[in-house]
């Protein structure tokens, strides 16, 4: 029986520990940690089941109450939710895991309310993946927008400053969205994506369409950092406290991403998307644009989070140029993408949250190679991390790379498959000069000898988390043909 | 076709034995010996493929799909085994050779240095026994990666440089041949090798073809050195002297050109070459990288950069041999693969030993040191002529080959470059004889011959350039493998 329920008990095992936490929390501040792990590993493994049974059994439709839309409000769990659910949420619990040492300095005192925000962001990042209600994943959004300016806002000094930004610019695009769902309401007159998908052939031709289209996809643009939307996301990454990037990088622009799919693939279908103007294509530059700029960018910096972010910047490219294919190589390369992704920059993140602990700073031109004896695992991860994120095989981040350039092949699109290829080689410049940095000696500082150091490795609440994610990413790149064989299944045309 | 484990156990024992060298940081001689084991046991897997493909046969592995319908899959025929015979065999040498440069010269970082060595041999061997492209992309990107560590392993400034050009010329080819490959997917499904080629049934347009084999050619023609395209191999001469003599002079761009037979024989295909005119690009790039890169070596006095610019021109006589399109033409470019192996890698040893022994690097001071290191300049002689191409050494046999090759497809241009070209290697190689043996040498008298955990491969590896120049098929039957190997390309091509 608890397999029709699933799609409500991910969401609600969120609500519950995001009233559990404060409650326990106001008694016990040092629980709220563990209670925060606790419950997302009990969503984790409710999306794992969930993932296990939609292979078996298919997809679900939960009507809350019993009652079918269109008087009620349904959650919908089938291939692409079911995925995108079960990447967060193990992400999320590896990041809670690692959040044990770093919360006592970067958050001190507010441990309880820092906990229950981060589950009702959860909850709203859940809400919107499921429902399968347009104005229902506009509640769902503002709850995740909310407590996620909020977790933003708790940390260096800068950062209320970069949250308010966000908060500003994050609920303009809210607001669009909500717009183009009231235009698409007053065509259609229902709220379900379901129904709606099914009258559009008939409607589409109307401007108000168009125009609702346009508008979902620049409000959700602005959330999925779409160039040229971007512009809230590099100052709230580098100045939140490395526990809320390591949660929101590799989460919140992924879910923003699911909505365009969703919008996109599932409720418009490509022809009608593409009907009156080729918006899948300029949507497709747009992302094209973002992969190189941010790359560019990242190049740039020297603080490492702040080079984390343009990466994530251009990495979304990569997600959004695979949905702008509409074909099911594209489709299986930008979802292999959100896996890898989310794990790469979750690991990345964790990394520079480590280092932050340890060295005070994070900062790339004061690297040295000591760190390579302080830190021999952190930096093994980060070493793995990275040759994912540049794109070599047999590492994951090579496969949503080879998809995508056969997904462009088959358009004949040469101008993404040459941006795919450029985009790595700006990846591994901003990369190995990290890696040159922590691995060797630095002539160009007069240094002749190498450094000597005493170990001074992080915990093992940081250590396993990012050991095993940087492991997943072997294992995924050989377990590919798999995950893609599922993804292409779930490819809807 | 027989089904065994052989080549995925050749491919791991040197990656596995990573583990045990980084555990024995401590304790140098248990370290080396893992080397040694893992060089002997790999050197034995591989040679037990041999007899199968002296008969023609492969061993194919099918492992687990890389992606829907790409197998990650090896196969170990007889162009494969043959490769992985040269490089396996000539890292037995280089490894006891390693150990006396390393700490002679007093190399920092030893553990990484042997550990980087066992992952390149892996890569080098996965790459000979790569079945289709996406398992050579796999071990090609390896290579690169395993490569890094030993080019920037003295962590100077210059070291940190070329690897920074190594880097980004590698990297750059790898994603060219991604593209290349994800482009011979669309168009014809398939990636596997096949004799005979796997676009010689995808009749694409002209351009289409011209542009895909310009991508693969920049793909695999940088670690073959290909001009304009060689920049990081003379910087790559960085390294420590053992790395330039396997890596550099064997294994990394050795399987550039392995790659580049690949290409033309087994995934264009010899007709299609021919058809669409694509090996006269190979032609006049081989050709002109032959002629320039040996005035270029005139111009080195570092006795690595010469060898290292000697090195780029004979990569492309490999190339030249391909490009021909005759069957002999394709034997005198596989047997050179083996001839310049044994050669250079003799020359670099030689080069090495005079830096540990003497602390001499380039070739003005080297006036005079024949007296003090016979052994090892008399092995510099061999090498030397036989890549100038004088009988009896093997040297000649390949480049007389090649020659029979060109006037069997009517081309007189080729046969051209490589006579002035091997006037030109006598000429910047004779200088170095010269001042060794006839010049008075200074501040010599305190210096013997170097180690004999150096002395004896270099001698080994020149003594096996003489016998293969004199008896081609005395070891092994490599005269007659690489026939064999040559012909299949133009059989199964025949309709």
């Amino acid at each position: 029986m608890i397999e029709s329920h699933l799609p409500a008990y991910i969401a609600l095992t969120f609500v519950l520990f995001s009233v559990v936490i404060p409650a326990f929390g106001l008694w016990r501040k040092e629980l709220s940690q563990p209670l925060a792990v606790l419950g997302s590993g009990i969503a984790a493994g409710f999306s794992i089941y969930g993932f296990i049974n939609y292979l078996n059994e298919g997809s679900i439709r939960y009507f809350f109450g019993g009652w079918e839309p269109p008087v009620g409000i349904e959650f919908v769990y089938d291939g692409l939710s079911g995925f995108f659910v079960l990447v967060i949420n193990v992400v999320a619990f590896f990041v809670m895991i690692h959040s044990h040492n770093l919360q006592k300095v970067e958050f001190p005192g507010k441990e309880m309310p820092y906990y229950a925000l981060a589950m009702l962001m959860m909850l709203g990042f859940n809400g919107m993946i499921l429902t399968g209600d347009l104005f229902n994943l506009y509640v769902f959004l503002e709850i995740a927008s909310l407590s996620g300016y909020a977790l933003i806002a708790i940390g260096e000094k800068q950062a209320p400053y970069a949250a308010f930004r966000y908060l500003i610019i994050g609920t303009a695009g809210g607001t669009l969205y909500l717009l183009g769902v009231g235009f698409m309401y007053t065509i259609t007159g229902t709220l379900n994506i379901i129904d709606m998908a099914a009258m559009l052939p008939m409607l589409f031709e109307s401007n108000a369409t168009f125009a609702a289209l346009i508008l979902m996809i620049v409000g959700i643009g602005v959330k999925a950092a779409l160039f040229p939307m971007h512009g809230w996301l590099p100052d709230s990454y580098t100045y939140a406290a490395s526990t809320s990037t390591a949660l929101i990088a590799p989460i919140g622009t992924k879910v923003a991403a699911y909505i365009l799919f969703r919008i996109i693939l599932w409720m418009f279908g490509i022809e009608i998307t593409d009907a009156i103007a080729p918006l899948s294509y300029i949507v497709g530059v747009l992302a094209c644009i973002g992969i190189l700029y941010g790359s560019i960018m990242a190049i740039a910096q020297t603080e490492m989070k702040r080079m984390l972010a343009y990466s994530s910047i251009s990495q979304i490219g990569y997600i959004i140029m695979g949905l702008s294919l509409a074909n099911p190589w594209g489709f299986a390369g930008a979802l292999l993408h959100v896996l890898n992704h989310a794990i790469m920059k979750a690991c990345l993140f964790m990394i520079s949250g480590q280092l932050r602990l340890k060295e005070g700073h994070s900062d790339i031109s004061r690297f040295d190679d000591s760190y390579r004896i302080k830190y021999p695992w952190t930096m093994a991860s980060f070493s793995i991390a990275a040759i994912s994120m540049i794109g070599l095989p047999p590492l994951a981040g090579f496969f949503s790379k080879w998809y995508l350039a056969l997904g462009t092949i088959d358009n004949s699109n040469w101008l993404f498959l040459g941006v795919i290829l450029l985009s790595s080689l700006l990846n591994a410049v901003y990369f190995f000069r990290v890696l040159e940095k922590v691995y060797m000696m630095n002539p160009e500082k007069g240094q002749k000898e190498p450094a000597v150091a005493e170990r001074n490795e992080a915990s093992a609440s940081m250590l396993w988390p990012t050991g095993i994610l940087a492991v997943s990413l072997i294992v995924i790149g050989f377990a590919n043909a798999i995950i893609v064989g599922i993804l292409l299944n779930i490819f809807p045309m | 076709m027989d089904l065994s484990l052989v080549p995925l156990l050749a491919i791991l024992v040197s990656l596995v034995v990573v583990v045990p060298i980084m555990l024995s940081s401590a304790k140098p001689n248990l370290r080396e010996f893992w080397t040694i084991l893992a060089a002997v046991i790999k050197f034995g897997l591989v040679l037990t493929l041999l007899p199968g493909a002296m008969r023609g046969e492969s061993v194919q592995l099918h492992l687990v799909d890389l992606a829907p319908g790409i197998p990650l899959a090896l196969n170990a025929d007889p162009f494969g085994v043959y490769f992985a015979v040269i490089a396996s065999g000539l890292w037995i040498f280089t490894s006891f050779y390693s150990i006396g440069y390393v700490r002679g010269a007093g190399e920092i970082k030893q553990t990484r240095y042997f550990a980087s060595f066992a992952v390149c041999l892996s890569a080098t061997i996965g790459i000979a026994f790569s079945a289709n492209l996406i398992t050579f992309l796999l071990f090609y990107e390896m290579l690169t990666v395993a490569t890094y560590p030993l080019v920037i392993h003295n962590e100077k400034k210059e070291a940190i440089d070329a690897g920074r050009k190594y880097i980004a010329f590698t990297l750059t080819a790898g994603l060219l041949l991604v593209a290349a490959s994800a482009l011979v997917y669309h168009y014809t499904g398939t990636l596997d090798f096949t004799p005979g080629g796997i676009l010689s049934d995808a009749d694409l347009p002209h351009t289409a073809m011209l542009l895909l084999f310009i991508l693969f050619l920049g793909a695999v023609g940088v670690k073959a050195g290909i001009m304009p395209i060689h920049g990081w191999l003379p910087a790559a001469m960085a390294a420590p002297t053992p790395v330039s003599a396997l890596l550099h002079a064997v294994a990394v761009v050795k399987s550039g050109v392995f790659a580049i037979t690949r290409v033309v024989g087994y995934v264009f295909g010899v007709d299609v070459m021919g058809d669409y005119g694509l090996n006269d690009i190979l032609i006049v790039l081989a050709g002109f990288t032959i002629i320039v890169a040996s005035l270029i070596a005139f111009a080195q006095d570092n006795l690595k950069r010469r060898l290292a610019y000697s090195t780029v021109g004979h990569l492309s006589y490999i190339v030249l041999g391909v490009a021909l399109l005759t069957p002999t033409g394709m034997t005198g470019g596989i047997m050179h693969i083996a001839a310049h192996a044994t050669m250079k890698i003799t020359l670099f040893f030689c080069a090495g030993a005079i830096y540990v022994n003497l602390h001499r690097t380039e070739i003005s001071n080297l006036d005079g040191i024949a007296k003090v290191m016979p052994w090892t300049m008399g092995a510099f002689v061999i090498g030397s002529m036989g890549l100038a191409g004088i009988p009896p050494i093997n040297g000649f046999f390949s480049k007389w080959t090649l020659a029979l090759g060109s006037l069997e497809g009517d081309m007189i241009f080729p046969v051209i470059i490589l006579v002035v070209s091997g006037i030109l290697n006598v000429g910047y190689f004779f200088p170095i004889i010269y001042r060794a043996y006839f010049k008075p040498g200074k501040g010599l008298e305190k210096y013997g011959e170097a180690s004999p955990l150096m002395v004896v491969p270099i001698m080994v590896t020149a003594i096996l350039s003489v016998l293969f120049g004199l008896f081609p098929n005395l070891f092994f039957g490599f005269y007659d493998l690489a026939v064999d190997i040559s012909l299949s390309l133009f059989n199964s091509a025949a309709p």
